[in-house]
């Protein structure tokens, strides 16, 4: 150590019993190959990686089987040479014991290598030490490395730090947990490696300095450290600093608050105050990825444990099943060796007793993650007596290391108070687990945090589902609403189109529509002429009106308006001329109308006589209609009583329909024209009848396309000799009530 | 007499001075709420399935300000009805079986594609519009906006579309609360002989 | 092979709740042996009877909550609220005050609220509360002289056990007198502290003998703290508030009982380091410790001083245990990360 480093000391913590010289008699051994390797897709935080390979497909060591998916992910690496027999899901060594998908490999035995070279040399660079950042941290993803301290975050996002600049690197050599050895023993055997990876990560960082924290119950590590800094002449920017050994002194934030008196802020990350921390474990991956270009398909893992024989470090490939590495270290289940110690179950732990998770089988691969194997007897850890109730003791508050308030805590999430759980920073507790590690009453706490954690993120996840689902709802609602008033309009402007094109029809009917005002005056033109002009009459009438309001607001303001005092005579001209205008117009109205008033009388009194007259053909309609109901009503009984007069009467009955037909077009057309003349007696009142009246044509022809249809169908059935005849007739014989009942509507409209 | 009217006045006094404190405080820490229509409409689990008969929750929400039962949501079930009791500062009553039961598990819609005929009632019945698809198009659920609704279920005129429970992963799982010793203790169990025990031969 | 599959933490420290509770009881050995040393067998005797009571009234409170009775009687909270209860009351009371007061405290002021770890107000002094204001003169009265006082033999076990159960009148005039505090407290307008301090109460060392009781139960509550059972918080402030108090106030010794006699008389020690340091009641956070402990040196000394009862150990720690619920809330520690401590709830915050 070259700096002297000032030491601060983070509040609360425990000292539970190490247990870790067990593990360190020996040195790093390597495991026999297993038979298969089981390598989980989702061994990182973050999304899953896609697996890039196919089962029969033959893999080298090294050699990319799954890529990752999106930026926070990480790939996945053959760790032997061999055959993929399976993709398929397996349980994933992971508290809840749920399975996943795995990429299940074959071991060849052959362990022949990809092509793999150092980063140096695949760029062509002479010196090594200009290698971009951008470079390396490719290098850091490609070989899919992630953080190895437990948490298996990817190396490389974390080494984006993206604006924050970082002074200073730390790599986490603490080591807190009881009975871990693995980042001791790999520290003690390959510390060159590990100031190696430091190098790399203080050229991606720029940072300053580099201080290596290891607890000061590993002297032979801290040694070998120092001994590789001197090697490699990096004594100046490395320092190797012992911190005093106490449990979560190996926790990122606790490690950072240690060596710089810095804290991370609540839900922040470590880059926000200038440090970025790094497991020894990391560092010596990423020296192997950058200098050799090896993936990450191994690690270092302790097994340990009174059921072990063999208490040690093994170098595992990943994807080395449990139980394959507890067969390699001697495991004893205990029942083998008492008689009465096998009626209690006994725990397999990966990772360490304070923050490890208790394995549901031992068929489970070692993962990135997996530091430690520890299979404890009952006796040796002994597990939780029946939880007693909560005193108050406060011995939790004292051994938190986030200074939170554990009891307070634990009864906010017994009572499923979340809310207040939050409030009182729940999502601050790192799980170390030295909160239960004190309880005097043996109170599960970790435990409760856990499920209220995870309640309060389901909670979150589904108010943001609810929300967004009310979003969904709301824009489909607006939307339909404006598809509605669309369709609205549109269709208000095709009536509106349609009855334009109905009124240009009429115009355009009479041969003499040229007809000047003069002959308006004159009683023998014709009534639609007549109509037609009066609308125009009353258009300019409504236009002149209008002017004539305009004109007055503008006198009245122009006349309190000092400034348009000379506007005042010029409008109130306008406005007399305006009125004049009116009064022309009303008064070739008021003729128009008598004219019209006349030829109506006219071709009243002209009508007797002629077959065409509306009256008549209405007659001949409602006749028409009159025997088309008796013909579907015959058809009806015909139907019921099963005679086979049915088809007759049907063909009747389509006739009769023809002529409906024929009759009501006939008076359509006449009728439209006496309507007109109605017009012109009401003006525009009328204007609403005529559109009722079209609607209710419009509605009688679609009737009558109903009925055609009804009919159809009932004949079509009748040939097949189904039992919906009766259904079908019935619906015929709706739709003809409704269509008379139409008709009838037509009629007093019709008159009106 | 002079007593009495020194009583009064110091007690009209008073009740002014407090009268002016209350209001002054009424204005000045006045907590700002929202409207108890979207208060209401916060607790509703937002499925929009209209099983409370009203077309959606908004309207649901506005029915219950207006006075409506709060036990109409199945989707919701027992929770949403306790929340918003807890809100109006009403009983909470057992959820009105006439509109249906609440479901176990959260469900999500799923169309069978190769059976899809691409007849877009589904599409027109989701209220959320997560469901995919053009006539004569296979349809298909976008999974992470489905609301489990079951609205498209019975306008699909194929019967192609499963309502699937949602499923527990590394995701979405977390520990169980741990059972208190006193029930423990109640049930004549320990831990080890409780469900947590996996069985596995090594 | 079954596998066990529990949430981490997969050890545990060697702390037990039953464990603690035993410790503390060891701890008012001292104090128990000093009292009997003085005053006779009687606060033996309570001890006994009021352990006695407070395990069978636990006991039947369980079996009628249907809870498993021995899994909780194991716990040995009952114990020690029977215990404490038996040190604070007047040694030659009578056997039903003894009686009455621990089933009170453990059937109503515990098991009622919810049994172990539920209670908001420490057992102990509620069941002493009660029989203090339901039964003044025999728990003003009953208090054993000590033999330093009455200058002749300690009482016998045999007279003591006639005293408490039968409650002869004679034999309990001639062995009882008033407490120290007591006598100070209402002799003091007549005489000076000079002419107080002569009296046959105060006799011995300082105050015959409670002085040495004092001390014994400071040694067992200084094990305690090198036990790491309590913090040194609530002791630490509630007599340092009390000197304090004593100091401003009560400097004039012929006006007020002097500082002496506050810390080493009456219930003070016991008080501090054993009954304000019952964690369920009490005030959780490090600084919340501090005023709870504070609070109730203050509110002794003032009805010590001005309130109508010589000793005030009970009503001190159960006015603040209204307050700790209160304290806790605005004493929150700064979680790690955060800028600020939360004080209380925010206005958004759901109650």
């Amino acid at each position: 150590m070259t700096h002297l480093i000032q030491l601060h000391e983070f509040d609360g913590g425990i000292h539970p019993p190490e247990n870790k010289l067990q593990s360190t008699g020996r040195g790093i051994k390597k495991p026999p190959m297993p038979n298969e390797l089981v390598l989980p897709i989702h061994q990182h935080i973050g999304a899953p990686a896609d697996p890039v390979v196919a089962v029969g497909d033959t893999v080298l060591k090294g050699q990319t089987i799954a890529q990752p998916h999106g930026y926070v992910s990480a790939p996945l690496h053959a760790p032997t040479s061999g055959t993929v027999i399976a993709i398929e899901d397996r349980v994933v060594p992971h508290a809840s014991g749920l399975t996943e998908l795995s990429i299940v490999i074959k071991p060849d035995r052959q362990d022949s290598w990809i092509e793999h070279q150092s980063l140096c040399a695949e760029l062509g660079l002479d010196d090594c030490d200009d290698i971009p950042a951008d470079a390396l941290i490719a290098r850091i993803r490609d070989c899919g490395i992630a953080g190895m301290g437990g948490a298996g975050f990817p190396t490389a996002v974390k080494l984006n730090t993206g604006k924050y600049t970082i002074d200073t690197l730390i790599l986490n050599g603490a080591e807190c947990e009881p009975y871990i050895t693995a980042d001791d023993m790999l520290m003690r055997e390959r510390a060159v490696g590990i100031i190696r990876g430091a190098q790399i990560l203080l050229q991606i960082l720029k940072a300053e300095r580099c201080l290596i924290g290891v607890e000061d119950n590993k002297p032979e590590a801290i040694a070998a450290l120092e001994a590789a800094l001197l090697e490699l002449h990096e004594e100046h920017h490395i320092d190797v600093v012992t911190i005093p050994t106490k449990y979560p002194s190996g926790g990122e934030k606790q490690l950072i608050q240690i060596l710089t008196g810095k804290e991370v802020p609540s839900g922040g990350i470590p880059a926000q105050v200038g440090i970025v921390c790094q497991n020894v474990g990391t560092a010596l991956a990423i020296a192997e990825a950058v200098d050799e270009g090896k993936p990450l398909i191994s690690r270092i893992t302790t097994v340990t444990g009174d059921t072990i024989v063999d208490k040690g470090n093994w170098d595992v490939l990943l994807g080395t099943p449990v139980s394959h590495l507890l067969k390699a270290s001697g495991y004893q289940a205990p029942g083998k060796r008492k008689i009465f110690s096998n009626k209690k179950p006994t725990r397999i732990i990966m990772g360490g007793p304070m923050m490890g998770f208790a394995l549901p089988t031992t068929e489970l691969p070692v993962v990135k993650t997996t530091n430690c194997i520890l299979a404890p007897t009952n006796k040796e850890l002994p597990a939780n007596d029946i939880a007693m109730a909560c005193i108050r003791c406060g011995m939790c508050a004292d051994a938190c290391p986030a200074d939170l308030l554990p009891q307070q805590l634990y009864w906010f999430s017994k009572a499923e108070e979340l809310d207040k759980a939050e409030q009182h920073n729940l999502f601050d507790c790192i799980e170390c687990g030295a909160c239960s590690y004190v309880c005097p009453s043996e109170i599960p706490l970790v435990q409760y945090y856990r499920h209220s954690k995870g309640a309060i993120r389901e909670e979150r996840a589904t108010y943001q589902k609810a929300e967004q689902a009310r979003e969904r709802f709301e824009a489909r609602i607006a939307r339909q609403e404006r598809e509605q008033a669309e369709k609205d309009a549109k269709r208000k402007a095709r009536a509106e189109a349609a009855a334009k094109a109905q009124e240009a029809k009429k115009s355009a009917a009479p041969t003499n529509s040229a007809a000047d005002k003069a002959s308006i005056s004159t009683s023998t033109v014709q009534a639609a002429t007549n109509s037609a002009d009066l609308e125009k009459l009353q258009k300019q009438l409504t236009g002149a009106q209008a002017a004539l309001v305009k004109t007055k607001e503008k006198l009245e303001a122009a006349q309190n308006d000092p400034d348009q005092a000379d506007k005042v005579a010029l409008f109130e001209g306008a406005l007399a001329k305006t009125q004049d205008k009116i009064k022309k117009i009303a008064i070739d109205m008021a003729a128009a109308k008598k004219a019209a008033k006349t030829s109506t009388t006219e071709a009243g009194v002209s009508d007797k006589g002629d077959p065409n007259s509306p009256e008549r053909l209405k007659k001949k309609w409602d006749t028409a209609h009159a025997r088309l109901e008796t013909a579907s009503k015959r058809l009806t009984e015909a139907q019921e009583q099963g005679l086979d007069t049915v088809e007759l009467l049907t063909q009747g009955l389509e006739k009769q329909k023809a002529r409906v037909e024929e009759a009501k077009a006939a008076y359509e057309a006449v009728s439209s024209s006496t309507k007109n003349s109605s017009v012109a007696e009401v003006s525009t009142d009328d204007l609403n009848k005529e559109n009722a009246n079209d609607e209710l044509n419009r509605k009688i022809r679609a009737q009558q396309d109903r009925v055609a249809k009804a009919n159809e169908r009932l004949e079509m059935a009748k040939a097949e000799g189904l039992d919906t005849v009766d259904a079908l007739t019935k619906a015929h014989t709706k739709q003809l009530e409704k269509l008379a009942g139409l008709e009838a509507q037509l009629t007093p409209a019709g008159e009106a | 007499m002079s007593t009495i009217i020194i009583a009064v006045v110091v007690l009209s006094v008073l009740a002014l001075v407090f009268g002016a404190l209350l209001g002054f405080a009424s204005v000045r820490f006045k907590v700002e709420g929202n409207p108890i229509v979207d208060q209401i409409n916060d607790v509703l689990p937002q499925t929009q399935c209209g099983q409370c008969g009203y077309p959606g929750c908004k309207p649901y929400a506005e029915a219950i300000a207006g006075g409506e039962k709060i036990n109409k949501c199945p989707p919701g079930g027992e929770g949403t009805i306790q929340s918003l009791a807890d809100l109006l500062g009403v009983e909470p009553e057992p959820l009105d079986a006439e509109h249906g039961a609440e479901k176990a598990v959260p469900t999500v819609a799923y169309i069978r594609e190769d059976e899809c005929i691409g007849c877009t009632k589904c599409i027109q019945a989701c209220p959320v519009d997560a469901i995919l698809g053009a006539a004569k198009q296979m349809h298909t659920v976008i999974v992470d906006e489905c609301t489990g609704c079951d609205l498209c279920v019975e306008p699909c005129p194929v019967d192609c579309i499963d309502m699937i429970p949602v499923g527990v992963d590394r995701n979405n799982w977390y520990w169980q609360a741990p059972k208190t010793g006193a029930a423990l203790i109640a049930t004549d169990r320990q831990p080890s002989a409780s469900t947590l025990v996996a069985e596995e031969h090594v | 092979m079954a596998l066990l599959t529990l949430s981490s933490p997969h050890t545990h420290g060697s702390n037990r709740t039953s464990r603690i509770m035993l410790t503390v009881a060891l701890a008012t050995l001292p104090g128990l042996f000093a009292l009997s040393w003085f005053f006779g067998y009687g606060t033996l005797i309570n001890v006994i009877l009021a352990i006695a009571t407070a395990l069978a009234s636990e006991a039947l409170v369980l079996k009628a909550r249907k809870y498993p009775v021995s899994f909780f009687l194991k716990d040995n909270t009952a114990l020690v609220t029977g215990l404490l209860l038996g040190l604070a009351l007047p040694p030659l009371a009578p056997w039903w005050i003894t009686v009455l007061a621990t089933s009170f405290a453990v059937v109503f002021a515990k098991q009622l609220y919810g049994g172990m770890g539920n209670n908001p107000f420490n057992p102990a002094m509620v069941g002493y509360a009660l029989v203090l204001i339901s039964f003044p003169v025999q728990m003003t009265t009953n208090w054993a002289m000590s033999f330093q006082v009455s200058g002749t033999e300690l009482i016998s076990i045999t007279d003591t056990l006639k005293v408490i159960f039968t409650g002869a009148k004679e034999l309990t005039d001639a062995y009882t007198g008033a407490t120290p505090l007591d006598e100070y407290k209402h002799l003091i307008s007549k005489e000076t502290s000079d002419q107080l301090l002569q009296r046959d109460t105060f006799s011995g060392w300082l105050n015959g003998g409670w002085e040495w009781v004092n001390l014994a139960f400071l040694a067992g509550g200084l094990f305690l703290m090198i036990k790491r059972i309590i913090t040194w918080h609530i002791p630490v402030s509630m007599l340092l508030a009390l000197a304090l108090c004593s100091l401003v106030f009560g400097w004039d010794e012929d006006l007020y009982t002097p500082l002496s006699l506050h810390l080493l008389s009456g219930a003070t020690m016991l008080g501090a380091f054993f009954i304000a340091t019952d964690p369920v009641s009490a005030s959780t956070t490090p600084r919340g410790k501090l005023i709870y402990g504070a609070g109730i040196g203050i509110f002794l000394y003032i009805i010590r001083t001005w309130g109508a009862y010589p000793d005030a150990i009970a009503f001190a720690v159960l006015l603040m245990n209204f307050a700790a619920p209160f304290i806790d809330a605005y004493t929150q520690p700064r979680t790690y990360g955060h800028d600020k401590p939360r004080r209380g709830l925010k206005p958004g915050d759901k109650s």
